[in-house]
């Protein structure tokens, strides 16, 4: 399917009238600024933009694209990772930044009611004064939308215990890809039916468009306690991690950072984390205070047992800041030594640890690509820094190898290959080395209930699309020709 | 076809299905697999029997039970229902088969319990992979063995791990630890037509494809046979404590609700008791470190005043339904700020229709469970239903009935309306597109 220019200003004058005329944007200069999200190696010039200021406009745009035919990509304040938001060439880039309204903040409910281009920490700010903030904290938190998170089920460093943003959120409005309303959830818990919002949740726009959402709100813990400690290895920082989940405590954090990302965060933000560490440790704990000090203690002794050299203890909000810095920054900070990287996000099981560590070290000599690692250790959510420069001939292909390998063996060690970032486009290829035919096919079911002609943000997350038909069930085959028409949709 | 060759038709599926699971993959990928329990086809009653006087669904007679001994035999099983046009429920423990509505038609009772055992449990990681027929209490004497459980509360006892997915269970510490969709890491499944498909994974952390366990956690058995699980775990607290204040009205009962919730107690459940006609109670559990629990449970006696308990022991009926077979239960939800005008608003409904109502439930996450006895006038108790159908919507929440006698189901609708119902019938029709998996049982026909 290709659209032709008459089809093109036909739906760019559907769209002006369904949000305005100031609010589509079909100049080719301007459209470029949308040609990428956060994974800016992946770039496609969308054929129209298309910001909505409201629920009933969104689904005014939806609508327009049903009846032209034309795919629609939504998205947020565009930071994902994995090219989730990379706009389609024949399609419509539907932007949220406009729909940034907190609509209703009820501490009463411990919920908050919000527009999906509210920044996430906007929704803390405004529940802070109640005693309350919202939980789920990727990095980006300063600048990335509710939307975005709700789309690709973001974690942060504190899941380990408080969970991702699918436990955060219990209710939306959403526009499906028919251009219908619908809600799902609400204030209250457990509403009856599917839990289509369950499912919804991380389906990285491709069911539909939230266009409103209600979040959970959690108590400001009474008591937040951080430690940074230093280990000559990461084995020692490993086994150190192991000791505090075995001993019971869940702490709200457990990061860790070996040298290589030390050195990078230390060049770019000075965190001052001690010298000479093959890997820190940076452990949070949170809650009522008279537990939080039992286990405070408890953690730094086992610190000390997995023979931390030296353990710092934040005396107040502003040092534990500046640990945090170092971490937070890390991603940013290999810009310091590298002229080009990969952010990779990859799981394994948390005791797979020094194996999966080690593994990636010989890939990284093999291949002469070094590897930063990142990582939140609770989880065993790696974020390996791939280094390389464009620049020197095949450099880039081989970090690009190495990338890939490391997916394989977080795979091979039962994980997954995306913690957090998603599939989107840049990991739809290796889909399949997590599940086989059958699983793929079985999730593109839910897929066809949404989304049956597949215009909700088709070619993210399946590597092969499904082919719903009109009527599902038994039959068996598809018509070659179908198949191919299809396909260019895809 | 006469009943003796659909059974050897069923008969046959599993022979050839053999033994060797298919299911290892995904989320058991590289767990070790139990023996099978016998080899199908040799000696002996073998999976598949004609149905007994027992083998009902909510009243409704099954003609054969088929009770797989892996995933891959039940998926032999599904396929041959297909092919045969088979109605099918699946049955765990039997505990809630009588919730939701009697199948229109049921031709096989797929029953899980020979789908049991612990494939896995990864102490180091807080997770574990386990069989859909196992059960709850079996799975926690194991977990337990290394500090570890599954934080789900599950009512009543006996029920199986499957069961608690299909209906998305979960008790009074649902508060802290959420309930089964907020637990299950990763699911294998049986399609209605015979597919084995499955999605999450082993690790908690984890985006990547679609998250079908959450579709199929409280679908009640609508879209697929659930045959493995992986859960994330939660280390057993060392210490625990209940403090317990009486209370005289549901006024009271819920002002002390928001209490403690505005308070920074970080409790594991906070629980509402109203028994029809007796003493009314707030309960609240502190779950951690000993030091840590003795301080806490301090503060919580201090917050709820006079005549407050502190015990190491459940107070009866704790996470118990209020209600007993045969009788009528409902779970009624709430925004929390609304649970107290609930508490009110049930108790007095129940007054004007003259009925005896027991309350019980998660004031501190919105959820409550209340039981009229099944000897009550079913119009009486139909009318009540509408009432609290207007109570919980006065307070964004909704009204299910759960379970309840004959004659009250014919006269109430028991899931009441819901919201986003033709996408939940197009997702039926994806899935299960003749309508063979309890169909009927769910919202709106589904």
């Amino acid at each position: 399917m290709r659209t032709t220019t008459t089809d093109l200003a036909a739906l760019a004058a559907a769209l002006r009238a369904a949000v305005g005329a100031d609010r589509v944007i079909s100049d080719r200069q301007e459209l470029r600024t949308y040609e990428c999200d956060g994974l800016a190696q992946y770039k496609v010039v969308p054929a129209l933009v298309a910001l909505p200021a409201d629920a009933a406009q969104c689904a005014a745009v939806v609508r327009a694209c049903v009846a032209a035919g034309v795919p629609f990509v939504a998205r947020g304040s565009g930071t994902g990772l994995s090219g989730g938001a990379l706009p389609h060439a024949d399609g419509v880039l539907i932007v949220t930044s406009r729909m940034r309204d907190i609509i209703e903040v009820a501490p009463e409910d411990e919920r908050a009611v919000v527009q999906p281009g509210v920044i996430n920490l906007a929704v803390s700010r405004a529940a802070n004064p109640h005693g309350h903030y919202y939980a789920p904290d990727p990095s980006s938190q300063q600048i990335c939308s509710i939307g975005g998170n709700l789309a690709e089920n973001s974690g942060g460093a504190h899941c380990l215990k408080y969970g991702f943003t699918a436990h955060h959120i219990t209710g939306i409005e959403l526009v499906t890809p028919d251009g219908d309303r619908v809600r799902l959830g609400g204030r209250a818990p457990d509403a009856p039916g599917y839990d289509l919002l369950g499912a919804f949740i991380g389906s990285e726009g491709t069911l539909g468009i939230a266009t409103e959402v209600t979040v959970r709100l959690t108590r400001l813990p009474e008591s937040v306690r951080t430690l940074l400690a230093a280990f000559d290895s990461t084995d020692q920082a490993g086994a150190a991690t192991s000791a505090i989940i075995a001993a019971g405590v869940v702490p709200a954090a457990v990061e860790m950072m070996d040298a290589l990302a030390i050195s990078a965060a230390e060049a770019a933000v000075h965190c001052g984390y001690p010298a000479g560490a093959g890997a820190v440790l940076i452990v949070e704990l949170d809650g009522p205070e008279p537990e939080v000090a039992a286990q405070f203690d408890q953690v730094e002794r086992l610190c000390r047992d997995n023979r931390a050299f030296e353990i710092r203890i934040a005396a107040d909000d502003a040092e534990r800041a500046l640990f945090w810095k170092g971490r937070k920054s890390a991603f940013a900070a290999v810009g310091r030594i590298s002229p080009d990287y990969i952010v990779q996000d990859g799981v394994i099981p948390r005791t797979a640890l020094p194996e999966v560590l080690r593994r990636i070290g010989e890939l990284s000599a093999e291949r002469g690509i070094r590897v930063a690692n990142v990582f939140h250790a609770g989880d065993g959510n790696l974020h390996p820094l791939v280094l390389f420069d464009a620049a020197v001939d095949g450099q880039a292909e081989r970090a690009e190898e190495v990338s890939g390998a490391i997916l394989d063996l977080c795979v091979r060690h039962g994980g997954s290959i995306t913690g957090e970032h998603g599939v989107g486009m840049d990991k739809a290829k290796y889909l399949p080395r997590m599940f086989s035919a059958d699983d793929l096919d079985t999730m593109q079911l839910l897929r066809c209930a949404f989304d049956p002609a597949g215009l909700a943000n088709p070619g993210k997350i399946f590597p092969t699309p499904r082919l719903c038909g009109e009527v599902p069930g038994r039959r068996k085959g598809v018509h070659p020709a179908q198949e191919a028409g299809l396909a260019e949709v895809f | 076809m006469p009943a003796d060759r659909t059974l050897d038709r069923l008969r046959a599926a599993c022979r050839e299905a053999g033994t060797d699971d298919p299911s290892a993959v995904g989320p058991a990928r590289s767990a070790p697999r139990p023996a099978p329990a016998a080899a199908p086809g040799s000696d002996g009653p073998g999976p598949v029997r004609a149905a007994g006087e027992r083998d009902t669904v909510a009243g409704l007679p099954a003609r054969y039970v088929a009770a797989p001994r892996d995933t891959r035999q039940a998926a032999a099983l599904l396929r041959a229902a297909a092919d045969l046009d088979l109605a099918v429920t699946f049955r765990g423990g039997g505990t809630k088969l009588d919730w939701g509505n009697p199948p229109r038609r049921l031709d096989l009772i797929l029953d899980t319990t020979g789908l049991a055992g612990v494939v896995e449990h990864a102490a180091g990681d807080l997770i574990t992979v386990v069989r859909a027929g196992t059960r709850l209490d079996a799975l926690a004497a194991t977990l337990a063995g290394a500090g570890q459980q599954l934080a789900l509360d599950a009512s009543p006892p006996g029920g199986t791990v499957g069961g608690a997915v299909a209906t998305n269970a979960g008790g009074p510490r649902r508060m802290l630890y959420g309930t089964v969709r907020d637990l299950l890491i990763g699911v294998t499944l049986v399609r209605a037509d015979g597919v084995v498909a499955h999605a999450g994974g082993k690790v908690v952390k984890n985006v990547a494809g679609y998250d079908l366990g959450k579709l199929v956690t409280g679908a009640y058995g609508t879209l697929g046979l659930v045959t493995e699980c992986a859960f994330r775990l939660h280390p057993l607290p060392a210490a625990a404590a209940y403090v317990t204040r009486r209370v005289g009205d549901p006024a009271q009962a819920g002002r002390l609700a928001a209490t403690v919730r505005a308070a920074q107690l970080v409790p594991a459940a906070l629980e509402v008791d109203m028994p029809a006609g007796g003493p009314a109670a707030v309960t609240v559990l502190l779950e951690g470190t000993p030091a840590g629990v003795a301080a806490r449970a301090e503060a919580a006696r201090r917050l709820l005043g006079a005549d407050t308990t502190v015990a190491d022991a459940p107070p009866r009926g704790w996470g118990q339904h209020p209600w007993h077979a045969g009788d009528t239960g409902l779970k009624l939800t709430a925004a929390l700020s609304g649970v107290p005008r609930l508490l009110t608003d049930a108790r007095a409904a129940a007054d004007r229709h003259h009925l005896p109502l027991a309350l019980r439930g998660s004031a501190g996450v919105g959820v409550l469970h209340a039981g009229v006895p099944g000897t009550a006038d079913p119009d009486r108790v139909a009318g009540l239903v509408d009432e609290l159908r207007t109570a919980t919507a006065a307070v964004a929440g909704h009204a299910v009935v759960l379970t309840a006698p004959a004659a009250v189901r014919d006269r109430v609708d028991l899931w009441g309306p819901v919201d986003g119902l033709a996408l939940m019938r197009r997702v039926k029709q994806r899935f299960d597109p003749d309508a063979r998996l309890a169909p009927g049982r769910f919202v709106g026909g589904i």
